[in-house]
């Protein structure tokens, strides 16, 4: 369903009773509705009715299965506006796919923070979000907006959910007390040699050196010493999982028994009994993610779908369902015990126990880092 | 006064050749000629690229071992791939033809019936085969054969096993076409000349099934050594080919220029490789075992 003449006037008028618009502006919108009403074409009621859908492409497997059923179908159940759902396994296929694809064929991207979010601005993919039509991002944690906010003072994403990639261990072959002990250095103990996984990424990999040589993640002072670290994991390494269905296959049919993973993800392994451990080692990555809106998206229709996935109650069923905290701020909206107790949770809203990455810091070494990454990982 | 149509009048071969012509110049000459253009183009920051030209990516290509050292090794790999499936194919090809069961038909279906089922699906149906906790391990492991179980994933072994799995029908296919185009009475007139069966395979079926042999090792070479979801599901980071160099390049750093050129260079290597080859073998020779 689009969103019809009368809606926005209705809702034109809430925002006027709210005192979010002076009397001039209210008066001025809806004289310019009304002369858009009467000079209106046919073709024009059918293009506008065109919007029956909205595209969503996000990560798949347990965290898509929960948000499209805590969200999307209730959403689809109010508005009759369709979801059309994708998947990728790594954002950077995604941004390929949408820089190949005219504007507007991919519309809601879940994406990866704001890493990412400088990559689509710097593509000149983002659209600018009218905050307005999106109230519910008043319950959304303030430390979770700023850096998006930095990098471009209007919005093209709302932050929605985070986590961390900490450590899994197969609890059958290392015990919680060993894991504990050891913590990120069990990805380069040698006594797990050919048992070890990774997450294919470069950020990782590079996070996971940089606690491994005692530097800090955020001001990498020896490249060397990293890339020698990388190296050694990779030569312990069985395999580097690309997505988070590789990682769950991989845990749960015993090919590798150490791994840096998901928090959400693990969970989801420990919901269907893998004797799988996990654990936040100090300085764990944390990172956040987000609903980007794409430049030539149908704008009020996906502002309209993530204030519906921000309501506090499709929130919440969202976070149980895909196991990872949701963006709302714990001192404005209670949240249930279950979500009190998932990994990486921040119960004081601040995020100040969360290490995330500093995105200019990484973004000006992303490119470099990569190419890198990529050859170590082919063996070189 | 106005030319009338004759059979073989040179307009109507075009006409009927157009849309065929079209369709290459809209979907092959034109898209690698954007490839071919890209090349040149120059990379800023991972996804933005400026038409600036630059010959850097061509130097970058030129100069650096990494790149030669992985197009060797997927030459290596494809053409290893290309002779275990001529090796491997010949002898269910020779089966189907040789065999006087009336249902031959039946044969040949089984040989396209993993095409029904996704690729990915089929090559991702080795990890459960292969894998530590796959049927194989599982039955050794039961039986007390090994204590630990087989490392079998993850190494060019289990890659070129999941191209076999995927080329071999290609070869099986091509061989048959080549041997049912064989004169049985060739054969039937070696035997009588006093060749035992072994004599006259050598000397008759399997030198006029050639054709269809070396057809099908180029077809299995190339789409081998053009491969990346094989090595990408199968292998290890060390097994990758050029294709997944292609695929980090342009999915992974974003950096389409660079991805382009190595996508050229692919594309020219593998052109030349069957162009000399079917130079060497004789066009008429591959057009004969691929057409029967």
């Amino acid at each position: 369903m689009k969103l019809t003449t009368t809606k926005r006037l209705e809702r034109l008028h809430d925002r006027y009773a709210n005192g979010d618009l002076s009397r001039r502006t209210f008066l001025t919108l809806t004289a310019a509705a009304a002369a858009s009403a009467g000079l209106s074409m046919p073709w024009m009621g059918r293009a506008l009715a065109a919007v029956q859908e909205v595209r969503f492409d996000g990560w798949g497997g347990t965290v898509q299965d929960a948000i499209d059923k805590f969200a999307f179908q209730p959403y689809t159940t109010k508005t009759k506006i369709k979801v059309v759902q994708g998947t990728f396994g790594d954002e950077d296929e995604i941004i390929t796919k949408i820089k190949t694809a005219k504007p507007g064929d991919y519309q809601v991207i879940h994406s990866s923070g704001v890493n990412y979010y400088i990559k689509y601005v710097n593509a000149g993919l983002t659209s600018e979000i009218n905050e307005a039509n999106i109230p519910n991002m008043a319950n959304v944690l303030q430390p979770m907006i700023e850096p998006f906010r930095k990098l471009t003072p209007k919005l093209s994403a709302i932050p929605y959910d985070y986590g961390t990639t900490g450590i899994a261990y197969n609890t059958k072959v290392i015990s919680p007390e060993e894991a504990k002990e050891k913590g990120a250095a069990l990805l380069l103990d040698k006594k797990y040699a050919g048992k070890v996984g990774g997450y294919s990424d470069m950020t990782t990999r590079v996070w996971y050196a940089a606690l491994a040589t005692g530097q800090d993640p955020n001001n990498l002072k020896d490249m060397d010493a990293i890339w020698a670290k990388v190296r050694e994991t990779r030569d312990l390494a069985k395999k580097f999982w690309s997505s988070g269905a590789e990682l769950m296959d991989l845990l749960s049919k015993g090919e590798i028994v150490v791994t840096d993973a998901w928090s959400g993800r693990v969970a989801a392994l420990q919901d269907q009994g893998h004797p799988i451990g996990y654990l936040d080692p100090a300085g764990s990555y944390a990172w956040m993610e987000d609903m980007l809106i794409l430049k030539g998206s149908p704008m009020a229709e996906c502002e309209e779908l993530i204030n519906f996935m921000l309501d506090p109650a499709t929130s919440i069923a969202v976070a149980e369902g895909q196991s990872y905290p949701p963006s709302l701020d714990p001192n404005k909206v209670k949240l249930t015990e279950k979500i009190e107790k998932l990994p990486a949770f921040d119960k004081t809203g601040t995020m100040k126990s969360l290490t995330f990455a500093d995105p200019t810091y990484w973004a000006t070494n992303e490119d470099a880092w990569t190419k890198q990454w990529n050859r170590i990982s082919k063996g070189a | 006064m106005k030319r009338r149509w004759t059979l073989y009048d040179p307009r109507l071969a075009w006409m009927l050749v157009a849309p065929v012509l079209l369709l290459l110049i809209f979907f092959l000459v034109l898209p690698i000629a954007v490839m071919g253009a890209y090349t040149f183009f120059t990379f800023v920051t991972a996804g933005v690229e400026t038409s600036a030209l630059t010959t850097a990516n061509w130097h970058e290509f030129l100069t650096d071992s990494y790149y030669h050292g992985f197009l060797l090794k997927t030459l290596r790999v494809g053409a290893l791939t290309a002779l275990l499936c001529g090796v491997l194919g010949y002898f269910p090809a020779y089966f189907i033809w040789a065999t006087t069961f009336k249902h031959k038909w039946l044969l040949l279906l089984l040989l396209i019936v993993p095409f029904w089922i996704s690729f990915t699906i089929r090559t991702f149906s080795w990890i459960n085969i292969l894998g530590e906790q796959g049927v194989i391990n599982v039955a050794l492991l039961k039986m007390g054969i090994i204590n630990e179980p087989l490392p079998m994933l993850y190494n060019e072994g289990a890659v070129i096993l999941g191209m076999l799995h995927f080329l071999l029908p290609y070869m099986i296919l091509n061989v048959y076409v080549s041997l049912e185009s064989i004169d049985r009475t060739l054969i039937s007139a070696a035997r009588s000349m006093g060749c035992t069966s072994a004599q006259a395979f050598r000397e008759v079926t399997l030198p006029l099934s050639l054709p269809g042999l070396a057809a099908g090792l180029l077809l299995c070479f190339v789409l081998a050594a053009g491969s990346y979801v094989t090595p990408q599901l199968l292998g290890s980071g060390r097994d990758a080919l050029f294709g997944n160099l292609i695929y980090d390049t342009i999915m992974g750093e974003l950096n389409w220029p660079m991805g382009a050129t190595l996508s050229i260079v692919l594309f020219v290597v593998l052109g030349f490789f069957a162009a000399v080859y079917t130079r060497y073998m004789g066009m008429s020779q591959i057009v004969k075992g691929l057409g029967g």
